[in-house]
């Protein structure tokens, strides 16, 4: 039986429009629409999709940063909303980590290394500034840097370096579970890897569990054990990497998958077709009727326009949103 | 064989700071050809976009300052004309996009008013006409409903629409040259493929030769027929698209494919190479990827190697190719 | 392959070199200004040759030593009660000096305060700080100050009162608008994801990284602040005899403008350099610190 870390349940997160003097609210952005997915101990479940495809917000749902419209997040098979404020606070949050995408804004540039790395301790436990302070130089050299790093500031780094404090605070309290939101897609091809690498290292010494938000296929199939392909606050495929890249079965899978691919003009001379979508993705405030995708979908038929295909197990944990499927 | 349209020899541009001399292009040579797509690859600060800069001439002055080198445009050297004859040049004959759609459309002129601008500027035409440009300019970056989407602002279109309206102005005057600065970098996977097929079916059309810039060899397989490779303000690796991933010969140049996650290769780990790449004030005697080299020798260390065309079309600068 | 360029090297450098000597001569000169006045302020019973009360009739009206009629022993000339002007003008350096500094301190504080929690907390408390924000930007300054100093009676406190009461709502609009960007920066969303309290994030994210704009503006109210007080003073509402202030001194010498110019003037020619050396400092400043450049 899977260990399962967290587990997210037809979680939604509308956000309402509002128009006029007495603000009556107009319309909704389904920013996210009914998505479930599970995170193991020790392993990474990444969503991908792309921009506005609502990965971002499920990410700060996870963070308690978002409040949801619906749905439940069990941590540790506790269900969170029957969690109070103060055991939030001292059995939740410091559970978890974050990095963000862009290491140069994530940092307080008026911050020292060490208090930046140093201030979840402080903000979450009760412990001497002493032993705070000793802390310091062992997350740095975890993540690659040199304890006499922890007195300069961030400017003096580069992007890769950067990103190693962001993980090294993210690693401070020692957490079950780490929130990454487009960990490398700011840094320069060369360094991505150094990252890349570090995380799944730290992943294997400490028995992490990711939640890797990207966009680019090749570093989610790197990085991951379970990918969940979003599209428009909905999840289209679900599964095993390998499975799922091996065998795509979704169609925005499939064009998603042709987009990422190296694909060498001997490969066009084979006759490899590239497959290119129409149009773009529709706004979250209009989703069409229907299978969301079905408006650029290569593959629809007119039924796709009228019921929502539900999300189904094709065997193996594999499960696709597809009538075609 | 198209007859080659910009020729770039022994490029050298400065910048002159207070601390120091950044030599962020020193002696970069490469050629472009009508109808064809070159690539330029690197990663930050490898002196790429200045490279695009100095051939347009568009440096910050006074620190940027093209120091040496050839910029031939069908025979003419771009160097050697006076500011305003280069200034006939921009727009009409070289045109340039950059990735931030965002700042690169003013936000408080319709999407057409851009357009226009442009074409009035080098054209000198009547109204009518210049409607007509604009629309088929619109038109060739396949913008649905030209007519309607002409009188839009920036902030009304979607981010590849904007991208397009940036490909609409450049491509207006009809430019002989287009320089694309990582243009895909800030689109979705799947709008970055439209936009690729886009600009094939562009240059099918035109023969506008392109220079693309980009750090994604995804991009670089996709779009260019040729490529050139640049570490540390140097071109390291020329060659066409198909060699470079078949038979690639600098070890930055492998060690950058070897360290790039492919979608079709399941994952092993991936190598990273080691350290950061130079600081361009103070560069070290000899290879400049010497520090970081998997593969370096000596030599590589005191002398810096002189480029050699190991076979026809490929050039390589590494000790180790001989 | 021929070079295309003769770069003139020296040129570019000496370029480079004028607008660097140039830039540290418009913080050089003004700071030097403002802190030889601060000097002053506080060893003026050292330096003043009398003390600012000294009345001595025999020797009232004289000028200043290079008109003809003037002596060495007052090189500034007297004013009509035969007080030394430049006494004056030195021990009127302590009052209008520290006046400022007192009123900026307050107006500072409380500005920075108001426009932080204002900035950060938004939804209701910012749009009640911001209407008493804007209630207290529409009062007109000086009469308010005058409406003060008539019920309170003139004085040295009235003056600090009257000018904070109202001068701390530009620092807070400022600060606010400050503080509404950082809102949004990441490191700032990084501190609420660990769990920061907002009071630990204001004090600790918010508060440091809006320094810089503080630290112009304040810069750029002292000769804000002199002359409301010179005003103030020459309005009558300021600080009384026998007390030396330059708003006061330019009051005293008003009428006498055409015959003893130099009651007035000196002490005019005070403020004149006050308020220009903080403009031009404060202008410095707001250069240096461009946000794409370094922090101090």
């Amino acid at each position: 039986m899977a260990d399962v870390l967290l587990e997210g349940r037809d979680l939604t997160k509308h956000y309402p429009i509002t128009k006029g003097l007495l603000q009556r609210i107009v319309g909704w952005v389904r920013a996210v629409d009914g998505i479930s997915f599970t995170i193991e101990r020790g392993k990474t479940l990444s969503l991908v999709g792309e921009s506005g495809a609502g990965k971002t917000t499920t990410a700060k749902a996870v963070l308690l940063q978002e409040k949801l419209t619906s749905g439940t997040i069990f941590f540790e098979g506790k269900d969170l909303s029957h969690f109070s404020p103060s055991q939030l606070k001292t059995e939740y949050r410091p559970r978890l980590g974050s990095v963000q995408q862009n290491p140069w804004s994530s940092m307080d540039p008026r911050m020292k290394v060490r208090d930046i790395i140093a201030e979840p301790l402080v903000v979450n436990t009760k412990q001497t500034k002493q032993q705070i302070r000793s802390r310091v130089p062992e997350l740095l050299e975890q993540v690659g840097l040199s304890a006499e790093h922890a007195e300069n500031y961030p400017h003096e780094f580069s992007g890769g370096q950067r990103q190693r404090i962001a993980v090294a605070r993210a690693m401070a309290l020692n957490p079950s579970l780490v929130v990454l939101d487009e960990p490398v897609s700011a840094l320069d091809v060369s360094i991505r890897a150094q990252i890349m690498n570090l995380l799944k290292d730290l992943q294997e010494q400490y028995n992490l569990s990711y939640l890797v938000i990207a966009h680019n296929l090749a570093t989610v199939r790197y990085m991951s054990h379970t990918v969940a392909i979003m599209y428009l606050g909905q999840i289209m495929e679900y599964g095993e990497a390998e499975e799922l890249f091996e065998r795509p079965l979704h169609p925005y899978t499939k064009a998603l998958i042709s987009a990422s691919l190296l694909t060498l003009p001997e490969d066009e001379d084979k006759g490899v077709k590239k497959i290119i979508l129409s149009g773009e993705m529709p706004s979250p405030l209009n989703p069409p009727s229907g299978c969301r995708f079905h408006t650029r979908c290569t593959e629809a038929v007119p039924e796709c326009g009228q019921t929502i295909p539900p999300l189904r197990d094709v065997g193996g944990g594999h499960k696709v949103a597809c009538n075609k499927a | 064989m198209n007859k080659v349209l910009l020729r770039v020899e022994g490029l050298r541009t400065f910048f002159f700071t207070r601390k120091g001399v950044v030599k962020a292009v020193d002696g970069v040579s490469f050629y472009v050809r009508e109808g064809e797509t070159f690539g330029l690859v690197g990663e930050s600060a490898c002196g790429k976009t200045v490279t695009a800069l100095s051939i347009l001439r568009l440096l910050p002055e006074p620190a940027g300052q093209i120091v040496g080198g050839k910029i031939i445009l069908d025979g003419t050297n771009l160097l050697e004309l006076h500011k305003n004859e280069m200034r006939k040049y921009r727009g009409k004959v070289i045109s340039m996009i950059l990735q931030d759609p965002m700042t690169s459309l003013n936000p408080v002129y319709t999407v057409g008013d851009q357009i226009a601008e442009s074409v009035r500027l080098h054209q000198g035409l009547h109204d009518e006409k210049v409607e007509e440009e604009v629309i088929s300019a619109l038109r060739l970056l396949k913008i649905p409903s030209p007519e309607v989407i002409m009188r839009d602002y920036p902030f009304q279109l979607s981010g590849g629409m904007r991208q397009r309206a940036v490909g609409a102005i450049a491509m207006s005057c009809h430019p002989r040259l287009l320089i694309a600065d990582e243009p895909t970098t800030a689109l979705d996977a799947t709008i970055q493929a439209q936009y690729i097929a886009l600009f094939k079916d562009i240059q099918k059309k035109t023969n506008v030769a392109i220079m693309f810039i980009t750090h994604d060899f995804g991009v670089v397989a996709n779009m260019c027929h040729r490529v050139g490779v640049m570490y540390a303000g140097k071109i390291i690796e020329t060659a066409t698209t198909r060699e470079i991933f078949k038979a690639p010969k600098h070890p930055y140049t492998s060690a950058l494919m070897n360290s790039v996650p492919r979608l079709d290769q399941k994952g092993e780990r991936l190598y990273s190479i080691k350290g950061q790449p130079p600081s361009l004030r103070d560069l070290p005697p000899g290879c400049r990827f010497f520090p970081r080299c998997p593969v370096a020798e000596d030599i590589c260390h005191q002398q810096e190697p002189s480029e050699v065309e190991i076979s026809q079309g490929h050039f390589v600068s590494c000790w180790r190719v001989k | 392959m021929a070079t295309t360029k003769v770069i003139d090297w020296d040129k570019v450098k000496s370029g480079t070199r004028q607008k660097r000597i140039f830039s540290n001569l418009t913080f050089i000169i003004p700071s030097a200004v403002l802190l030889f006045l601060i000097l002053t302020a506080i060893f003026a019973p050292l330096l003043a040759p009398y003390p600012y009360d000294q009345i001595s009739m025999p020797d009232r009206l004289m000028p200043p030593f290079f008109i003809s009629g003037g002596t060495t022993a007052h090189l500034l000339g007297t004013d009509n009660i035969g007080r030394d002007v430049l006494s004056r003008v030195i021990y009127g350096a302590q009052i209008s000096l520290s006046i400022s500094l007192i009123v900026i301190a307050i107006t500072s504080s409380i500005g920075t305060v108001v426009g932080i929690i204002s900035g950060y907390t938004g939804g209701r408390t910012d749009a009640f700080l911001m209407r008493v924000t804007d209630i207290s930007l529409a009062f007109p300054p000086i009469l308010v100050a005058l409406l003060l100093a008539a019920t309170l009676g003139p004085g040295y406190w009235t003056v600090v009162l009257a000018i904070s009461l109202l001068g701390w709502a530009p620092y807070a609009r400022l600060i606010r608008g400050e503080a509404l960007k950082l809102r949004e920066a990441d490191f700032v969303a990084q501190a609420r994801i660990i769990g920061a309290s907002p009071m630990r994030i204001m004090v600790r994210h918010i508060f440091p990284n809006i320094i810089n704009p503080l630290i112009i503006m304040v810069t750029l109210s002292v000769g804000m602040v002199i002359l409301t007080e010179a005003i103030l003073s020459y309005l009558g509402a300021g600080i009384p005899p026998p007390a030396a202030s330059w708003g006061n001194m330019v009051n005293d010498g008003r009428n006498l403008i055409d015959s003893a110019w130099w009651i007035s003037f000196f002490p005019g020619l005070a403020i004149g350099f006050v308020v220009m050396a903080g403009n031009f400092l404060g202008d410095w400043l707001r250069d240096k610190l461009d946000p794409k450049l370094r922090q101090i």
